[in-house]
């Protein structure tokens, strides 16, 4: 309660203007507004700085990179597009084979999306909408499984497929990943179900719809948008992981995805650096355009407007 | 499958409401009981499937002499033994537990101030602000194994860019291998300190992969702070520091104590990032890369299991006591 007293002994009358202009309220805000931009630029710097780095060296040839270590231009003059040539060629061919990788995941991604959303639309509607038994004590095993260190869960997991000689097929990744993305999708369905009027399914209820009917034809068009943006979201998640991919596909290549393939090549001293580097790149972008793009779409609110329509 | 779906909602539904309950339900109300559980079964069989049921037999695996090699005489009611808790009670597991410690709290505790200033700064709306938020989630939704192999080339002792420029501008007169060195001497103001270089380079990285997380939250929580509330205490002529003290703290403490809970579980359990970035070398060896080496490289599931299981009790007390400490307060968020 002193505080404010203490901040305003300065601006008293009885003091001279000039005195005034310096208050500690006027230091702080103005050493603030510089801190501010110092810390935006800073900060900027920081995040962006890796991916800047991860592309130039995917474009400059290795001698270069030996020759010139700390030099961080765009090398127009010497662009050399060879790396990526490198590491999409199949390997028979010489290359690294990323071409053959990128199937994998996009395939194992994509699956899951498909799989994922098919098994927790229903799913989340019953547990937004419909008052069932058991209701509470799901979401909490929900929340639970979100919590749960993956390591744990990786070694039955591991020793179960080991079992069946299923190990070493992107299925098994494919039924590890839909199991761990169900809680988290579950999770944001429900939020977004929540968030549309019933009024408009009572309605068609009224009309005579099923409740299956219900589902398809009103509520799935109003959570289009939580829907896109959960399945960008699942997929981020699936071309990103490594600990299973790591566990799963090891032993055989021809089944690695994009993620494993860079982690096992850069422990050999074969391929050179920049050609990993371009393999960052091509991991790395397909995630950089879809958070763009659903960011988006996270912001488009679709129920807005339709009670009244 | 069919016949779990019918099996499923029955069960519950009966063994709950039984013979006087069920006629208490309305048909109505009985028919949004069937219809919720049939609609979840797909969800509820999976996970239990491919979550629950696994979890349970890591217990019983815990107890059991199974290794790669043996995996298929391996009975679930096999002999049951603690041998495997042996590895657990070693002074290899101290040390990894003691890093896998410092590794969550400083990596917690760095990336949550880190993203309270990102949210702080970009807090008034500006050209680009919109552009400059997004680009600040880019390092945690990014490929792990991208970002990973980027940093080791920065941080590498040969061609990498951090020690060129140390040795150019900053006078260093070798390089440092950051994610290999165990200790290092260093001399400040005349004292001598040895610092966990390899242990500090990881928590860094930590740090600047999951700020963002702590960012996103933050700045929705200061986004719903009433201006209000800023305005009277300007008035009353508060200074910038004293209305963030008085007034942005307090509305955000439950955002804060929520966030460190979840960054901290998440850290605990991490394993991709210091797998690769250090392969737990130097001295960064956190409980979930011993658990990996003990599964892969030795085949001992058995031992795996019982790690694992010594982790999840550790942390689940952990939570269970910050819950119970601090649990009121969250419950206002």
């Amino acid at each position: 309660m002193a505080v404010p007293v203490e901040t305003r002994r300065p601006a008293s009358p009885s003091r001279p203007p000039e005195g005034s202009r310096w208050t500690r309220d006027v230091i702080e805000t103005k050493v603030f507004g510089v801190l501010r931009w110092v810390v935006i630029v800073g900060l900027v710097l920081v995040t962006l700085f890796p991916f800047y780095y991860m592309f130039i060296l995917s474009l400059r040839p290795l001698d270069s990179l030996l020759r010139d270590p700390g030099s961080l231009a765009i090398p127009f003059g010497e662009l050399d597009w060879s790396s990526y040539r490198n590491i999409m060629t199949p390997q028979e061919d010489g290359g690294q084979g990323f071409l053959r990788f990128m199937g994998n995941s996009a395939m194992v991604a994509l699956g899951t999306v498909l799989i994922s959303l098919l098994v927790a639309i229903p799913g989340s509607y019953a547990i937004s909408r419909l008052n069932f038994f058991g209701r509470r004590q799901i979401s909490a095993l929900f929340l639970a499984v979100y919590l749960f260190p993956s390591i744990l869960l990786a070694i039955p997991l591991f020793t179960f497929f080991t079992r069946l000689g299923l190990r070493g097929q992107l299925v098994a990744l494919l039924i590890v990943y839909v199991a761990q993305v169900i809680p988290v999708t579950i999770y944001m369905l429900r939020n977004y179900f929540d968030t549309i009027p019933t009024s408009l399914e009572e309605a068609a209820a009224l009309d005579g719809c099923s409740r299956l009917g219900v589902l398809r034809r009103i509520s799935l068009p109003l959570a289009m948008p939580a829907i896109i943006s959960n399945g960008l979201f699942v997929f981020m998640i699936a071309w990103n992981e490594f600990l299973f991919a790591l566990l799963f596909l090891v032993n055989t290549r021809s089944n690695w995805t994009v993620s494993l393939g860079l982690s096992q090549l850069a422990g050999s001293i074969e391929v050179p650096t920049t050609v990993l580097m371009a393999g960052s790149v091509i991991l790395t972008l397909p995630i950089i355009i879809i958070f763009f793009a659903a960011e988006r779409l996270l912001t488009e609110g679709l129920t807005a407007g339709a009670e009244k329509g | 499958m069919s016949s779990v779906k019918k099996d499923v909602p029955a069960g519950p539904a009966a063994s709950a409401a039984g013979p006087r309950g069920r006629r208490m339900l309305s048909p109505m109300a009985r028919e949004e009981q069937r219809a919720g559980l049939t609609l979840l079964s797909p969800t509820l069989v999976l996970v239990l499937v491919m979550v629950v049921l696994p979890i349970l037999w890591t217990l019983l695996l815990a107890f059991q002499r199974v290794r790669i090699l043996n995996i298929r005489a391996a009975g679930i009611f096999g002999p049951y033994t603690v041998a495997n808790f042996d590895s657990v009670f070693s002074s290899s597991f101290f040390t990894s537990l003691g890093t896998t410690l410092a590794y969550s709290i400083f990596g917690t505790a760095g990336a949550i101030i880190l993203g309270l200033i990102a949210a702080l700064a970009l807090r008034k709306p500006f050209k680009g602000r919109t552009l400059i938020r997004a680009s600040m989630l880019i390092p945690y939704v990014s490929p792990i194994v991208a970002v990973t192999f980027t940093w080791t080339t920065m941080l590498d002792p040969q061609f990498g860019l951090i020690n060129y420029w140390g040795k150019q501008l900053l006078g260093w007169e070798e390089s440092i291998p950051f994610l290999s060195e165990r200790a290092r001497e260093v001399s400040f103001l005349g004292l001598n300190f040895e610092i966990p270089t390899a242990l500090i380079a990881v928590i860094v990285f930590e740090m600047w992969r999951s700020f963002p997380f702590a960012f996103l939250f933050l700045t929705a929580r200061i986004n719903a702070i009433p201006d209000s509330l800023e305005e009277a205490a300007r008035v009353d002529g508060a200074t910038p520091i004293q209305r963030f003290v008085h007034i942005i703290l307090p509305q955000l403490l439950p955002t804060i104590a929520m966030l460190s809970v979840l960054r901290f579980i998440w850290t605990f359990n991490s394993f991709d990032d210091i797998y690769l970035l250090t392969g737990g070398g130097g001295g960064t060896e956190v409980v979930a890369v011993t658990v990996f080496n003990f599964l892969t490289a030795r085949g001992d599931i058995g031992a795996a299991s019982a790690q694992a299981l010594v982790l999840a009790v550790i942390l689940g007390l952990m939570v269970g006591i910050y819950i119970k400490f601090f649990g009121k307060k969250e419950e206002v968020s």
